[in-house]
């Protein structure tokens, strides 16, 4: 088997320092950008919401429109949860992405032996199904006007600063805990299961595994991850509103994925950075510009790229191996 | 009783639009198992070409020809260029790429026309109301039910009376045996999908006044389009009439009697169909 045909082992053999990059360069953006720190707490909830994509779209071959339902549940359980329960953080946000989690694994029992174009009709009606309830449940959910949520402390210890230092380090934190449990899952034999259930459901069947319990289980798992992205935000902007549940995530995930390369959690890293730094600048010249420029990115990737900006990395690495080679010998 | 018949002429109207508009891609995605979320900017199209030539002057159903027409030949194109790589790839590979040409489409309309609704007024003398006996009627709606009934019995003749048809069908429930016994499926293929397109621009044409035309056309009714074809079953032209009716008449009918309930009570249906039959109602042989 070539590497290129499984990233997980080719992510392997990358030596463990390359890990480190990403989480030095989200540290250093901390004390080098001020000013900039609420915009690189959106892309951290966007890596964190792509990633859980990652999960359920990449590795386990789940086709999904919906996942704006679990992120936007995340963000009202959250705001809820701040508003009449208790306002503490972190407290909020385990309690956001557990309700997410049981949310997606009803939701995910009940659809997931379906495929193809009918999975995707469901996973797109439910999200519809939820925002069109979160909109006419006005004295829950604040319909159009959304929620203003006040924070507590982060665990009784750090106010959320108005330039958002605060809030930056602790969607980091967030992110690195969830990067670490999907890195487990992955590399499980749970994970190596997901991998052969998308290539063929059959075989998988035929070999023992009960793909439909592993497909709810990884549903489930994406989907609280997504909470948690949807959680996140709602904290670190301290608003919820509508738009949280708008088909548009759904979608603005899958490009996202796409654009970093799917199956390798890395790839959301890029592909999100590149999102939101794309949208914000090109939003600042014409609000419709970024759709124009995402759907491109999207119709070009999928012609020209399949493997996403990862394997343009790849192929970069694979070039100076040898070129090092012709030059030792 | 006679809110009744309203409610059923009404939905009727909408559901042949929804038919007009949707029986091309049921179709398409039976017979290449290719997904396309963009099959509504080809309805966008064909209303747009429509609403500019008439805002020019130009008659109305001169316009709704050349809007047919131009969304036929831009169905084709964007076989050749952007399908025909896709039927290799995966699913995933084929949902990407149509959502980026429906974010495409809405970021060109909105540069060249705003996001205001395009505004495709019908002809003077369809305008009118007519009397039902009971009460005064929209003309127009019933012209619209009458031209979705023709349209669907033509079609109707062309896939079981025709040799193309007979072709079509095949191919639809084995494509791979269709090939062996010498069936140029490809073809059949493109001579369909130029068709599908042109079918959803007369429909975007015609039933602008019940889908108004604005950039967001193609995402708004996505979902619509697409429950008709999973709930009628890939290929099926039987299933894509029976769930554009149903949908039109119980959509209508939902949101005239219990408008507070109306969208759970619609999802909530397709979700029990779905769940009961994941193919659809009428699947196509091969699907199994």
């Amino acid at each position: 088997m070539k590497p290129a045909d499984n990233p997980a082992l080719a992510d392997d053999r990358v030596s463990p320092l390359w890990h480190a990059v990403p989480w030095l360069l989200a540290i250093a953006f901390y004390f080098m950008a001020a000013g900039y720190h609420s915009l690189g707490t959106s892309i951290l909830v966007y890596i964190l919401l792509t990633l859980s994509l990652d999960l359920a779209l990449g590795y386990a071959g789940i086709i999904t429109l919906g996942h704006a339902a679990f992120f936007g549940f995340g963000a009202y359980a959250a705001a809820l949860f701040a508003i009449h329960v208790y306002s503490e953080p972190v407290t909020g946000i385990i309690v956001a992405t557990v309700a997410t989690g049981i949310f997606a694994a009803l939701t995910g029992m009940l659809i997931l032996h379906t495929q193809g174009v009918t999975l995707l009709m469901l996973t797109l009606a439910i999200s519809i199904l939820l925002a069109e309830w979160a909109n006419r449940a006005h004295t829950i959910t604040g319909g159009e006007d959304g929620l203003r949520v006040t924070m507590g402390y982060v665990l009784g210890l750090f106010r959320f600063d108005l330039w958002g230092r605060v809030a930056y380090l602790y969607a980091l934190a967030v992110l690195f805990v969830w990067f670490l449990a999907a890195w487990s899952i992955v590399h499980s034999p749970f994970g190596r299961s997901l991998d052969g259930i998308r290539q063929s459901p059959a075989r998988m069947r035929a070999i023992g595994t009960p793909v439909w319990w592993r497909l709810v289980a990884i549903y489930a798992l994406s989907g609280a991850m997504a909470g948690t992205a949807g959680a996140l935000s709602a904290q670190t902007t301290r608003f919820v509103g509508l738009n949280t549940l708008h088909v548009l995530i759904s979608g603005i995930a899958v490009v996202m994925l796409v654009l970093g390369g799917t199956k390798r959690l890395y790839g959301a890293f890029i592909g999100a950075t590149i999102y939101v730094v794309v949208q914000d600048i090109a939003a600042k010249i014409n609000p419709f510009y970024w759709m124009f420029v995402i759907g491109g990115l999207l119709m070009a990737t999928v012609m020209f790229l399949e493997g996403g900006l990862m394997e343009v990395l790849d192929i970069v690495r694979r070039r100076f191996r040898q070129l090092f080679a012709r030059v030792k010998s | 009783m006679q809110t009744a018949v309203v409610i059923l002429l009404d939905g009727l109207a909408y559901g042949m639009v929804l038919f007009i508009i949707s029986v091309g891609l049921t179709v398409t995605m039976g017979l290449m198992r290719v997904v396309n979320l963009a099959h509504g900017a080809f309805a966008m199209a064909g209303g747009y070409v429509a609403a500019v030539l008439v805002g020019a002057g130009m008659p109305f159903f001169a316009a709704l020809a050349v809007g047919t027409v131009a969304a036929g030949l831009l169905g084709g194109l964007s076989e050749i260029v952007i399908f025909r790589p896709l039927y290799r790839k995966g699913e995933l590979a084929q949902v990407l790429m149509t959502f980026g040409m429906v974010f495409v489409t809405i970021a060109g309309l909105t540069f060249f026309f705003g996001t205001d609704i395009k505004r495709l007024p019908t002809p003077d003398y369809l305008s009118g109301l007519v009397d039902l006996g009971f009460r005064m009627y929209p003309a127009y709606r019933l012209f619209l039910i009458a031209v979705g009934a023709l349209l669907a019995i033509g079609l109707w003749y062309l896939i079981e009376g025709s040799l193309y048809g007979a072709r079509l069908r095949a191919a639809v429930d084995n494509p791979r045996m269709a090939r062996a016994v010498g069936i140029d499926v490809n073809r059949l293929f493109t001579i369909t999908f130029i068709g599908g397109c042109a079918l959803a621009g007369f429909g975007g044409i015609i039933g602008a006044d019940m889908l108004p035309l604005e950039p967001f056309y193609a995402l708004r009714y996505l979902v619509p389009f697409l429950v008709i074809v999973a709930v009628g079953g890939n290929g099926s032209f039987k299933g894509s009439f029976v769930a554009a009716i149903t949908l039109g008449v119980l959509d209508t009918a939902g949101k005239f009697l219990v408008p507070g309930i109306a969208p759970y009570l619609f999802f909530g249906l397709v979700f029990i169909i779905l769940l009961l039959r994941p193919h659809g109602l009428w699947p196509a042989k091969g699907a199994g």
